[in-house]
């Protein structure tokens, strides 16, 4: 784990979406300094100026000045602009552009109560059938053993592999409690709720040993739902592959 | 109707003690005991934070002193706080702080005693609900208390109980909800009971348009509770229904939990609840806010002494924000895997919501403008409030963007931007409004050196609480976390960590000054006639304290709230009762 990756800002992004969600991150934060700026700049010379002290007395009716109402419509204007200019087209392509799935690394993450499995649908490119009931201390996912789809079927445990430059869809889903899937230099997170099956995709620019965490309290063992998030050229994501594969 | 009241007067002064002062109808001394519970239930808050904070400085350290052997094996044996007792810490110190301490003290406690002070009002229109109203409320926090020491400890699956986890939790969590719901009871009965007050007991001339600042967002503050509590109360009941009678209002199918298939029906949903939670939540938040405004207004006003500016305007920001805090609650959603349409009108609504807030803010701060500031405490902590609302009102934007709230969602950014806006925004807000108020209520000033030694040492340790916390959720440390280092994100940012910690103990003993301060002016402080500040508003034309039944003759009203430095009076305020020019 290379610490150069986390810092006091914001960890390094290596995804291809993560720049139009750092950006936005920077440009509200640059506003929120220049109006906290000014605010104050006002706020300590209206304190000096107007202080109580003899020979002074407050105005009943002060001069009236019109430049709050510009600011605030200034400000109005670029709440819009970063609402429709920015944030809705992010968060549309985030949540909404999915590549083919034909073109993409498929991998479905169990959570539960601490971990992440992580389940690949195997050379075949098909996930075998999963069923709650079958769901065991050795089975993990409760994969069914009869579906031939699953036999050559991968599954890890907080080990997330995934190759660089290559789109990947996960489908995330728990067994127990509601968690949050958080990939924080893949500027990912996505809550994780029993019942159902969300969708995220994301793409890797660069390679190395990341971490995912548990962005949602799930219990006694939150902080430690910790897995790995590896990214490696294809050529290693696919000898890792093969070599966890069913012998 | 002054000879009625009169009669009342007279009358309980005859009345025993319980009745006078424990079990009163007197919507004076229901504030106090408000008050008066909602600050001890503070201490409790602020304590379990305290533990917290030791926690995450130094963590699986054993605690100093004699609290590594005082909370017993099953909580943190040795001394060392375990994940399950941390996890009731966190959810018991923000229910402990929202719905027991600031709520009570805001509503209940200031709500109580100055509505019908400034409404010219005898009392509240329902004297025996408002008692019952405190007493539900009592007993409600008297059931979250008792949930320590149950087997399992108290609630730990965080302040909003999200299923499954709450619904699997131990019995901790049961408590939790039959004490949620004496609360939730507690403020309706006093909802209504300001509601009524407000629109029937006005005093003669005092029209909407002539009321304080303060009601006004009381006003406002009712409706938001009587409207949004009952949804959570019914969420509240229906959870309770998933954990004792076995229904799955909030439990999907196939849920398998430790290796074993629950026995349940399934079939329900777990969004289900996070949308009744924040359907209540986040118009929680304006009711956490709006009496903090008011109150700022009230002591920016007389402390200025001149008019608010934009009161007409700040009226009817405050009621498009209380409407407005109806339709956003599903920002605390973004990431359930909502889709693009619904977190994009989400979104809108989010931002059309910051624009009241900043007008109203932007008011108060052109209300200094002109003015002839007086420097006491209650108007530092007023003065405070504006840049500190003002950080946890901006931090708001790039959560309530979706884009971005994907990397700061449940991050310590998080827990920075609404503590800005609770802490060292509505807690300061609240100690102006103690040290404004306390002169009514008690007769005697607070002391001015000690009030200013808690401010200044208050200011600067709350900042070192709160402002670390922005960097450390950029960096993408998660909440809630018993151990944060386990994580290389979370290691880089440790040391803010024990800074962070350190500050919180300085806060606690920046707190000192104000306790001593408090019980001593009771006794001790420098007697006051009935209007110190030179104030405007009905509650400064009552005597001091107001006796039973509050004024001497019903007061009239001749004009609005706050006629400060008036051209042509010979003094620099003119109350509201006062019929012939000061």
């Amino acid at each position: 784990m290379n610490n150069n990756y986390y810092g006091w800002g914001l960890p390094i992004d290596i995804s291809t979406h993560g720049a139009s969600v750092d950006r936005l991150i920077y440009v509200i934060h640059w506003l929120m300094l220049a109006l906290f700026v000014g605010w104050l700049t006002y706020l300590i010379i209206v304190l000096i100026r107007f202080r109580a002290r003899p020979g002074h007395t407050a105005a009943y009716k002060e001069r009236h000045f019109k430049a709050p109402t510009y600011i605030e419509v200034i400000v109005a204007l670029i709440e819009a602009a970063l609402l429709v200019g920015f944030s809705i087209p992010a968060f549309h392509a985030y949540r909404n552009v999915v590549p083919p799935a034909d073109q993409a690394v498929q991998v479905r993450v169990v959570a539960e109560q601490f971990a992440w499995n992580i389940h690949y649908p195997g050379a075949d490119g098909k996930f075998g059938k999963t069923d709650p009931k079958l769901i065991s201390r050795v089975n993990p996912i409760g994969l069914d053993p009869e579906d031939p789809a699953g036999k050559d079927d991968v599954k890890t445990v907080n080990q997330l592999h995934i190759p660089v430059g290559q789109p990947v869809i996960a489908y995330l889903s728990s067994k127990d409690v509601i968690h949050s899937f958080a990939l924080p230099v893949m500027r990912v997170k996505q809550d994780v709720i029993p019942g159902q099956e969300v969708r995220v995709s994301f793409e890797a620019t660069q390679t190395g040993n990341f971490e995912i965490a548990c962005a949602q309290l799930c219990g006694l063992g939150h902080y430690r739902m910790r897995g790995f998030f590896i990214v490696d050229t294809p050529e290693v994501f696919q000898n890792w592959l093969k070599e966890k594969a069913p012998k | 109707m002054s000879h009625h009241d009169h009669d009342h007067h007279g009358h309980h002064h005859d009345l025993p003690f319980w009745r006078k002062y424990i079990f009163s109808v007197d919507h004076k001394v229901i504030g106090v005991q408000y008050a008066v519970t909602a600050l001890l239930f503070l201490f409790v808050g602020f304590t379990l934070m305290m533990l917290i904070r030791w926690q995450l400085a130094f963590p699986g350290q054993p605690l100093p002193g004699f609290l590594s052997t005082l909370f017993g094996d099953a909580n943190a044996p040795g001394g060392i706080i375990l994940p399950e007792f941390y996890n009731q810490l966190g959810a018991m110190h923000g229910t402990i702080m929202i719905f027991l301490g600031v709520v009570p003290l805001s509503v209940g406690g200031f709500g109580n005693y100055v509505l019908p002070l400034q409404i010219g009002a005898p009392d509240m229109a329902f004297p025996k609900l408002n008692m019952l109203s405190y007493w539900v409320y009592f007993i409600g926090g008297v059931i979250m208390l008792f949930s320590f020491f149950v087997t399992g400890g108290a609630a730990q699956s965080g302040w909003t109980s999200y299923a499954p986890l709450a619904v699997i939790a131990q019995q901790g969590q049961t408590f939790w909800l039959i004490g949620m719901v004496f609360l939730i009871t507690s403020s309706l009965l006093g909802s209504i009971n300001f509601i009524v007050t407000t629109v029937q007991l006005r005093a003669d001339g005092l029209s909407f348009f002539r009321l304080p600042f303060f009601v006004w967002a009381q006003f406002v503050t009712s409706f938001l509770l009587l409207l949004a509590f009952p949804p959570l109360e019914t969420a509240g009941v229906l959870q309770l229904m998933d954990r004792l009678a076995h229904t799955s209002f909030f439990m999907p199918s196939g849920l398998v939990v430790s290796g074993e298939a629950l026995a349940i029906s399934g079939g329900g949903n777990p969004i289900l609840w996070q949308h009744l939670f924040w359907f209540l939540a986040h118009p929680e938040v304006y009711v956490l806010i709006l009496p903090a405004m008011g109150i700022v207004a009230e002591v920016i006003a007389c402390n200025t002494r001149k008019p608010i500016y934009g009161y007409k305007s700040m009226i009817y920001a405050v009621v498009f924000l209380g409407f407005m805090s109806f339709i956003v609650w599903a920002h605390h959603m973004y990431l359930v895997g909502m889709s693009t349409e619904m977190s994009a009108f989400f979104q809108v609504t989010t931002m059309i919501i910051s624009i009241p807030s900043i007008i109203i803010l932007t008011a108060l701060l052109l209300s200094l403008w002109g003015g002839a500031i007086r420097f006491n405490t209650p108007m530092l902590f007023a003065i405070a409030f504006l840049p500190m609302f003002g950080i946890g009102g901006l931090t708001g934007l790039p959560l309530g963007l979706a884009a971005s709230d994907i990397h700061l969602h449940d991050t310590y950014y998080v827990i920075g931007h609404f503590h800005y806006v609770v802490a060292p925004g509505t807690i300061f807000a609240l100690f102006a409004g103690i040290y404004h108020w306390f002169p009514k209520v008690t007769g005697r000033k607070m002391n001015e050196i000690l009030g200013k030694v808690h401010f200044f040492f208050s200011f600067i340790f709350m900042n070192g609480v709160f402002m670390p916390m922005f960097f450390q959720g950029l960096a993408g440390v998660s909440r809630r976390l018993w151990d944060p280092t386990q994580y290389a994100h979370g290691l880089s940012t440790q040391p803010l960590n024990v800074f962070i910690s350190f500050s919180a103990w300085g806060l606690a003993l920046a707190q000192i000054p104000f306790i001593l301060n408090f019980f001593g002016s009771i006794f001790a402080g420098k007697k006051v006639d009935q209007n110190p500040w030179e104030a405007t508003t009905l509650e400064w034309s009552a005597p001091t304290p107001p006796p039973h039944g509050n004024f001497l003759t019903p007061p009239v009203v001749y004009r609005g709230p706050y006629e400060y430095s008036v051209p042509g009076q010979k003094k620099d305020f003119w109350p509201q009762a006062m019929k012939e020019t000061n």
